[in-house]
C-alpha cells in the first residue's frame, strides 16, 4: 500500500528536512508538520551565535518563507501532539483534533536539561534552546556585567565567546575537567580553554554549582562546590538535554535513551520512524553500536533516509557523523566520534590556532577535529567516509599534509 | 527585489527574486532551486553551496576567504568561478547575476 498521509512530529532540523525531500523526490500525499513552536521553522544553530550577535535576521533564520508551505502543501500545524494510537493509527492533538497517518515520523527533538537546584528558578537565569529563548537574551546582551555559564559545552561557551566580546565578566563552571569533554579529543579541549582564557573567559573546572542565590528574586551570587563564591548578574545554562519521548513511550514504543530505532532509523512500530536528537540508532562509525547524537547534519541526513525510504528506495543509515561549533574567531569542525580514541596525532600550527588533531583507535583513524582548518574538515570526512588507510605513523611524520595525502592514496573506481 | 537567474547542470532556468541582505544559497534554498544542499544552512561549515558566477559578476563580490577557499578545494568540479553561495550577499548592484550550478554537490 502506497503512503499518502504522512504526519511529522517536530518542525526542527530534521522533521522540516523530511518534509522538503519528500515534496523535492516527488511526493504527493499529504504532509502535516507539527510545530510546538509560533512562527515558521527555523535554524537552531545561530541562536547562540550569529543570531544572538544580530549578525543574522529572523527571516535569514528561516528554512523557508511562509509561500513554501502553501505552494508545496506541506501544513504547518502549531500544535503538539498529545497521544499516538498506533493501533488506529492516529496523533491526537493538545486541541483535541485528530490526524491519521499511514506514516508517523517522531522529529520530537530534546529539550534542555533543567538546573535543579536552590535559586535555580530566580529572574537571570536562562538556557538557550528556542528563538523565543535567544529573543529574551539578545536586548540583555550589551547589559551583562557578570555572567556565569554553568556547563562548558558547545552551547555555554559559544555565548560565552560571545558574552566575552561584549566586555563582560565571564564564568564558565563546568563538572568535568576540559571544555567540551563529552564530544573532543583532550588537544583541541585544550586549544579552546587557552583561547576563551584569551578572550577573559575564566574557568572553574572540576565543580558543580550548588546553589544560586539572588537579591529578592534577581539573581546575584553563585556557590559552587568547591567553596567558591561568584558574583553574577545573568546564568546561562547549557547542562545537556534531555529527549522527548514521553508520548512515544506512552503509545508503548520501545524507549531507551532515546527513542529505540534500527539501522533503517524504523521503531518498534513499522509505521513509526524517528529521527535527530530523540532517535537511538545503531550507528556505523560507533562499531554499530547504538548512540543518540544532537546535531544537524544527524537530523538532516536520517530525514533524507527516511524520506528514501518512503518513496520506494529502502537503505540503512550510514552517514558520517560531522558537527561545527563557532567561538570567537574559531571554527571547529568534527568529522567523525572520537569516543574511545587512544591516541592522537596534530597537523598544523596549535600556536596558530589553526590546526587539526587526529583520532585514531587502536592504530584506525575514527575522527578529525579541524580548528580554522576546514579543508582537512572536508578531506576527513572523505577519509572516514572509507578505510582509509592512513595510520598515526603516517600522519607523524614531519611535514605530513592530509589534502595531499589523500589525493594521493585515493581508492581506484 | 534583486533578480537572480540559476541554471541548473542540464540547463533548466530558475528565474527568483530575492531581497538585498540574502545570500546567494537561500535566493536558491527559499524558492525550491534543487542542486543546492546547503546542509549547514550557511554557516560555512560543509561546501555544499558550490556555485559557478558568470563572469560579469565574479568581481562583484568580496573575494574568498581563506576559510571559502579551503571548502572549495574540496568540492567537486570547481573552477575559477566557483563561489560559496552561501558566502554571496545580494544587492543593488548584482540585480539580473546569472548563477549556474554545478552537477552535483
Amino acid at each position: 500500500m502506497s503512503i499518502q498521509k504522512v504526519v511529522v512530529m517536530g518542525a526542527g532540523h530534521g522533521g522540516f528536512q523530511l518534509a522538503a525531500t519528500l515534496r523535492q523526490t516527488g511526493y504527493q500525499g499529504s504532509i502535516q508538520l507539527l510545530s510546538d513552536e509560533p512562527g515558521l521553522p527555523y535554524q537552531r544553530p545561530p541562536l547562540s551565535k550569529s543570531y544572538m550577535q544580530g549578525k543574522i535576521s529572523e527571516m535569514a533564520m528561516l528554512f523557508r518563507p511562509a509561500a513554501f508551505y502553501e505552494t508545496e502543501k506541506v501544513e504547518l500545524i502549531h500544535d503538539s501532539a498529545k497521544i499516538i494510537n498506533c493501533d488506529a493509527k492516529t496523533v491526537e492533538l493538545n486541541s483535541g483534533k485528530i490526524l491519521p497517518y499511514d506514516h508517523l515520523i517522531i522529529a520530537s527533538g530534546a529539550r534542555n536539561r533543567l538546573l535543579n537546584l536552590p535559586g535555580s528558578d530566580l529572574q537571570g537565569v536562562h538556557g538557550i534552546k528556542t528563538r523565543q529563548d535567544a529573543d529574551v537574551l539578545i536586548p540583555l546582551l550589551p547589559i551583562i556585567k557578570k555572567l556565569a555559564v554553568i556547563g562548558a559545552g558547545f552551547i555555554g561557551l559559544e555565548f560565552a565567546a560571545v558574552a566575552a566580546a561584549q566586555g563582560a565578566e565571564v564564568h564558565v563552571i563546568e563538572l568535568g575537567e576540559r571544555p567540551m569533554q563529552r564530544a573532543i579529543s583532550e588537544q583541541m579541549s585544550e586549544v579552546f580553554r587557552l583561547a576563551h582564557e584569551q578572550w577573559g573567559v575564566q574557568f572553574h573546572f572540576n565543580t558543580g554549582v550548588s546553589a544560586i542565590e539572588g537579591d529578592g528574586d534577581k539573581v546575584s551570587r553563585l556557590l559552587t562546590n568547591d567553596g567558591s563564591s561568584i558574583e553574577v548578574d545573568r546564568i546561562i545554562y547549557g547542562i545537556g538535554v534531555i529527549p522527548n519521548v514521553e508520548i512515544a513511550a506512552d503509545a508503548g514504543l520501545t524507549i531507551e535513551n532515546g527513542i529505540v530505532v534500527d539501522e533503517m532509523l524504523l521503531t518498534s512500530d513499522p509505521n513509526i520512524s524517528s529521527l535527530g536528537d530523540v532517535a537511538n540508532f545503531p550507528c556505523k562509525y560507533f562499531n554499530g553500536k547504538r548512540i543518540r547524537l544532537e546535531s544537524v547534519q544527524n537530523a538532516v541526513d536520517q530525514a533524507r533516509t527516511i524520506a528514501a525510504r518512503l518513496m520506494g528506495n529502502p537503505a540503512p543509515y550510514i552517514q558520517l557523523p560531522w558537527f561545527w561549533t563557532d567561538q570567537g574567531n574559531l571554527k571547529l569542525q568534527i568529522a567523525g566520534l572520537s569516543i574511545g580514541y587512544n591516541e592522537t596525532v596534530i597537523v598544523g600550527s596549535v600556536a596558530d590556532q589553526k590546526l587539526s588533531v587526529l583520532c585514531f583507535c587502536d592504530g584506525e583513524l575514527i575522527c578529525v577535529e579541524s580548528c580554522n582548518r576546514a579543508g582537512d574538515h572536508m578531506v576527513g570526512r572523505k577519509l572516514l567516509a572509507r578505510v582509509s588507510g592512513l595510520t598515526p605513523e603516517i600522519a607523524k611524520v614531519e611535514g605530513f599534509d592530509l589534502k595531499a595525502w589523500e589525493v594521493l592514496n585515493r581508492p581506484e573506481v | 527585489m534583486i533578480n537572480v537567474t540559476f541554471i541548473e547542470h542540464n540547463g533548466t532556468e530558475h528565474k527568483v527574486t530575492a531581497e538585498a541582505g540574502q545570500s546567494v544559497m537561500q535566493a536558491a534554498t527559499f524558492n525550491q532551486v534543487p542542486g543546492i544542499s546547503a546542509d549547514c544552512g550557511g554557516a560555512g561549515a560543509c561546501a555544499t553551496c558550490h556555485t559557478y558566477v558568470a563572469a560579469e559578476w565574479v568581481d562583484s563580490f568580496p573575494t574568498k576567504t581563506e576559510m571559502e577557499t579551503d571548502l572549495l578545494e574540496c568540492a567537486i568540479d570547481i573552477r575559477e568561478n566557483s563561489r560559496l553561495s552561501c558566502q554571496l550577499v545580494l544587492s543593488d548592484a548584482v540585480d539580473g547575476i546569472v548563477i549556474t550550478l554545478p552537477e552535483s554537490q
